[in-house]
């Protein structure tokens, strides 16, 4: 009997799945603090975690639960701030891999972290960039996350904060970009990643017990759903580092499965 | 702080530092990050004086800024985050006061907001980046033409895309304009007798933004002799020529962490949640923690000894481990 786990324990593991050994991690808030920290822990230990704020390599004995949190200051090989850590996310020599959120996404990987509709009179204000825009334009790569439904997976972005690969083909390159874009947009139901040529976003894996179907009922743009495999359940060990080690009071993993 | 030891008279009260140096509709610059180092003793005084039309600039901001939207003292801010992490995602009265459209918004990006701090701080009037190429942070602008004309602290244009003159591929950069705030308010840890700077931990933007400033405001858990910071001056942050006012103030950053003196205080911040919620609650929450403690002495009161000792940091971590932070 496989152990039960909670979708978000699976998105944690799925993004922190993506990260290499020796990869410099431009984390944020919530869950890419622990995919960032559980891949750390298991398979990437020579992974190095910077953040926005100027924390290099701290030694996360605890969760932070803001990029600002004094957990990202402790036990860190340097302490500095935001133009130093933008100066390490830009570095040429630096494969840097950076994880957002978001509110919305387009087929391009294009984000909205800003707000829904009119911009002037918004309907639903959200935080805002932060250093998103930031990574979107600079780092090595973007690992993604959202919750999968038609409401933010849109044709449309009702404010476009952070650009991804814009319309596609080579215009991110176009527009002045010398590097970067979205690699994979991970979600509750599976790992999307985009198109070598197209850059528009594909269904890579589905998460155990979820249908191709169900990834299309929730996107509100054509995805291409044919080249899709499974992804594997969580370990025990995955698991255990994630609870035991990592988020021993949920924070962030919220309520635990049945 | 006896007066003989401040020839410049820079040792004062909060009252004093608001009253002689924040003006109505002053361009207000806030140190610190969402939930760390937010000069929040600083941020009350302001509410108490009933400052009106202060124009904000700010990178990532959470408790301070929040506090004096909510309060009614913001006009206009120029932003790049709104949030206390998982406390509030998205600040709670800056929500509402920017649904509602009292309050004018202009989005930046972090790194973007760094480098028009640090133009300002140099003199120069701008900065080139390459963020946000293609994005609605340049295409969309918060401030109208009309109003850029009008208002001499905004410039013309919210960004200008370019070329790279210095090549010929027709390579593309942002040039941002400088930020030159009125005046910037700063939480620290230590301020030597002479007005020096020590911030521990990260230091954010704080050095950029005071540099940048007309005029700075410091905040600070300790004073100490400026011999003691002069012991070890590499660890210093700020010369004591740029600072105009000094302010001590013991857990001056509650409910936000202070590295090394207190973590953030997630009871008080949960609390906050719920009550800036709804208009009458938020009233409660600023009499009871602002207009009602009429001085940082009063206000610790108010939180109590049992919550200031919780979130007292551990000096080998800088914050309080096993802390509680559901």
């Amino acid at each position: 009997m496989p152990p039960a786990y909670t979708n978000k324990e699976m998105m944690a593991l799925a993004a922190g799945r993506l990260v290499d050994n020796g990869d410099i991690l431009f984390a944020g808030t919530g869950l890419s603090m622990l995919a960032a920290t559980v891949a750390k822990r298991i398979h990437a230990p020579a992974a190095t975690v910077f953040f926005e704020t100027g924390g290099i390599d701290p030694a996360l004995a605890e969760l932070p639960l803001a990029v600002a949190d004094p957990r990202v200051m402790s036990g860190s090989c340097l302490n500095s701030g935001l133009l130093d850590a933008f100066s390490l996310l830009a570095h040429r020599r630096l494969r840097t891999i950076s994880f957002l959120g978001a509110a919305q996404i387009d087929a391009y990987g294009n984000i909205n972290t800003t707000c829904l509709g009119d911009y002037h009179r918004p309907r639903v204000r959200f935080p805002g960039s932060g250093g998103a825009c930031d990574a979107m334009s600079q780092a090595f790569a973007v690992i993604l996350f959202m919750q999968h439904d038609k409401q933010r997976f849109v044709e449309k972005l009702d404010y476009l904060t952070s650009p991804g690969w814009l319309s596609g083909g080579d215009s991110r390159e176009k527009a002045g970009f010398q590097r970067g874009g979205p690699r994979a947009v991970v979600t509750n139901l599976g790992v999307m990643k985009f198109d070598e040529t197209t850059r528009r976003m594909y269904l890579h894996q589905l998460y155990p017990g979820v249908s191709a179907q169900e990834v299309a009922d929730n996107t509100g743009f054509e995805m291409d759903l044919t080249r899709a495999s499974q992804a594997e359940p969580p370990s025990e060990a995955e698991l255990k580092a994630l609870r035991e080690d990592v988020d021993p009071q949920r924070l962030i993993l919220g309520p635990a499965a049945e | 702080m006896s007066e003989g030891n401040d020839p410049q008279g820079k040792f004062m009260s909060a009252e004093e530092a608001v009253r002689r140096f924040v003006k109505d509709g002053d361009l207000v610059t806030i140190g610190g990050f969402t939930v760390s180092r937010n000069p929040m003793a600083l941020a009350r005084e302001i509410i108490r004086q009933g400052r009106r039309d202060l124009h904000l600039a700010v990178h990532s901001h959470g408790q301070a800024m929040d506090l004096l939207v909510g309060a009614g003292c913001v006009r206009r801010i120029e932003v790049a985050y709104g949030g206390t992490g998982r406390f509030a995602p998205t600040c709670i009265r800056f929500r509402r006061a920017a649904q509602s459209g009292e309050l004018e918004v202009e989005d930046y990006s972090n790194f973007q907001m760094g480098l028009r701090f640090l133009a300002g701080a140099l003199n120069l009037p701008f900065m080139p980046c390459r963020s946000g190429l293609e994005s609605d942070l340049l295409a969309k602008w918060g401030f109208s033409p009309e109003l850029r004309q009008r208002e001499g602290k905004l410039a013309r244009h919210k960004a200008v895309v370019t070329e790279n003159p210095f090549g010929d591929t027709g390579e593309r950069v942002v040039l941002l304009p400088a930020l030159t705030p009125d005046v910037a308010l700063i939480h620290a840890q230590y301020v030597g007798d002479d007005g020096t700077v020590r911030i521990k931990g990260l230091t954010f933007l704080d050095l950029e933004q005071a540099r940048a400033a007309s005029r700075v405001i410091v905040s600070c858990e300790e004073i100490v002799p400026a011999a003691y910071l002069r012991q070890d001056p590499d660890q210093n942050s700020l010369p004591h020529f740029l600072i105009d006012a000094v302010v001590r103030a013991p857990y001056g950053a509650h409910p936000t962490a202070c590295h090394y003196f207190y973590d953030y205080d997630p009871r008080h911040l949960n609390m906050y949640r719920r009550e800036a919620g709804e208009d009458e609650s938020f009233r409660g929450y600023l009499k009871r923690w602002v207009f009602d403690a009429p001085d940082q002495e009063s206000y610790l009161a108010q939180v109590g000894t049992s919550d200031l000792i919780r979130i007292r940091a551990n000096s080998q971590a800088g914050y309080a481990p096993g802390l509680d932070r559901r």
